[in-house]
């Protein structure tokens, strides 16, 4: 596959409760191992909730939140909350997990426009 | 000159995004409908392609009657009837799916034109980016 | 156009709509709980058969093994999200989620 692709990623789903964020996570993670670039990841739904810094899972259990901080900073990929969804669940500037940042849906609009493929995952 | 500025509409309106929504879900049930629905009003400022295709117990967001009074959520199968000045040039519902479920095209808001399943899928097969809601 | 599942077929209708609304010859990738629908000896095993004459149907290795499903419908391809993104990349996705 030499083709280097660009894929955006939206997620419709919570951490833990739903597979959605986990799956999207593997499927980002390996399409970066492949040389494709995420021009970025979309948070909506209760998909928001993946980027508060308040949450505190068991030492033995992966970190969401965390893992998507730090899998975006790593590769610079636009992660972004929508501001609609976020005020409707209590996600604000205050609470929300380095990397990340709120804006609003045209940006998905412009995900959609730019990249060669948009997927979503969800429940 | 004419020539050009008539190339560069068509050459602008052949690069318009299709974006296709699929609504799958029943409302009120869960949020992904209505904030589906919240997507396609912003999106419809960027004057791109949209479409909307409700199959399975997505076609119980087109029931009209809808009474939400009693619950507290807001009601939303209005405002997909007054989508059309948003862009949004069709409302597909699958036939198979009203019929499952004991409707009919009468059951429903205006607007909203019922199709065979097979026309849904082409329709899927035509877009560039779907949105499942 | 490939069309993902993530649903059990057991609790849902998603794959069985999904494959009304496929394209004839669309293939179809069961992820997360989808995987069930790619197990063999189940009661869907018939169903799932005569959707595979028509179509190919994938299942991802990774949810498979999570849930120590270790016989498949003879017929269903088994890919890891490598290649899923392969796929991704090869045409354009619809989630049927």
């Amino acid at each position: 596959m030499g083709c280097r692709m660009k894929f955006a990623v939206l997620i419709l789903e919570g951490p833990y409760q739903h597979q959605a964020s986990d799956s999207a996570y593997h499927f980002t993670e390996a399409a970066l191992k492949k040389g494709h670039e995420i021009t970025g990841i979309f948070f909506y739904n209760d998909g928001v909730y993946n980027t508060t810094s308040l949450m505190t899972p068991p030492q033995d259990d992966r970190h969401i939140s965390k893992r998507w901080s730090e899998l975006v900073q790593k590769h610079k990929i636009d992660a972004i909350v929508c501001i609609a969804a976020a005020k409707r669940r209590g996600i604000t500037e205050s609470n929300l997990a380095p990397g990340s940042r709120i804006s609003g849906l045209g940006q998905l609009t412009e995900l959609g426009i730019n990249a060669d493929r948009l997927i979503t995952f969800g429940d | 000159m004419a020539d050009d500025e008539i190339r560069d509409e068509e050459e602008s309106s052949e690069e318009k995004t299709k974006f296709l929504f699929i609504f799958k879900r029943a409302p009120h049930g869960a949020i992904y409908p209505y904030e589906g629905l919240e997507v396609i009003l912003i999106m419809a400022a960027y004057e791109q392609e949209i479409t909307a295709a409700f199959v399975d117990d997505g076609v119980y967001c087109l029931k009209k009657g809808q009474d939400t009074t009693g619950i507290g959520i807001k009601e939303f199968a209005k405002t997909f009837k007054v989508l059309e000045p948003y862009g949004v040039e069709h409302l597909y519902a699958d036939r198979a799916s009203l019929e499952a479920r004991g409707l009919t095209e009468a059951d429903l808001i205006t607007g909203v034109e019922v199709v065979e399943a097979e026309e849904i899928a082409n329709v899927i097969s035509a877009q560039k980016v779907i949105l499942p809601f | 156009m490939l069309f993902t599942v993530n649903k059990s077929p057991f609790t849902t209708e998603n794959l069985r709509s999904c494959l009304r609304f496929a394209g004839k010859e669309a293939p179809v990738l069961l992820y997360e709980d989808g995987v069930y629908g790619a197990q063999a000896g189940t009661a869907l095993e018939g169903f799932v058969k005569s959707a595979l004459k028509a179509r190919a149907i994938y299942a991802l290795k990774e949810d498979i093994a999570a849930r120590g499903i270790d016989k498949l419908i003879d017929g269903v391809q088994v890919v890891d999200y490598s290649g899923f993104v392969d796929l991704v990349a090869e045409q354009n996705v619809c989630p049927w989620i």
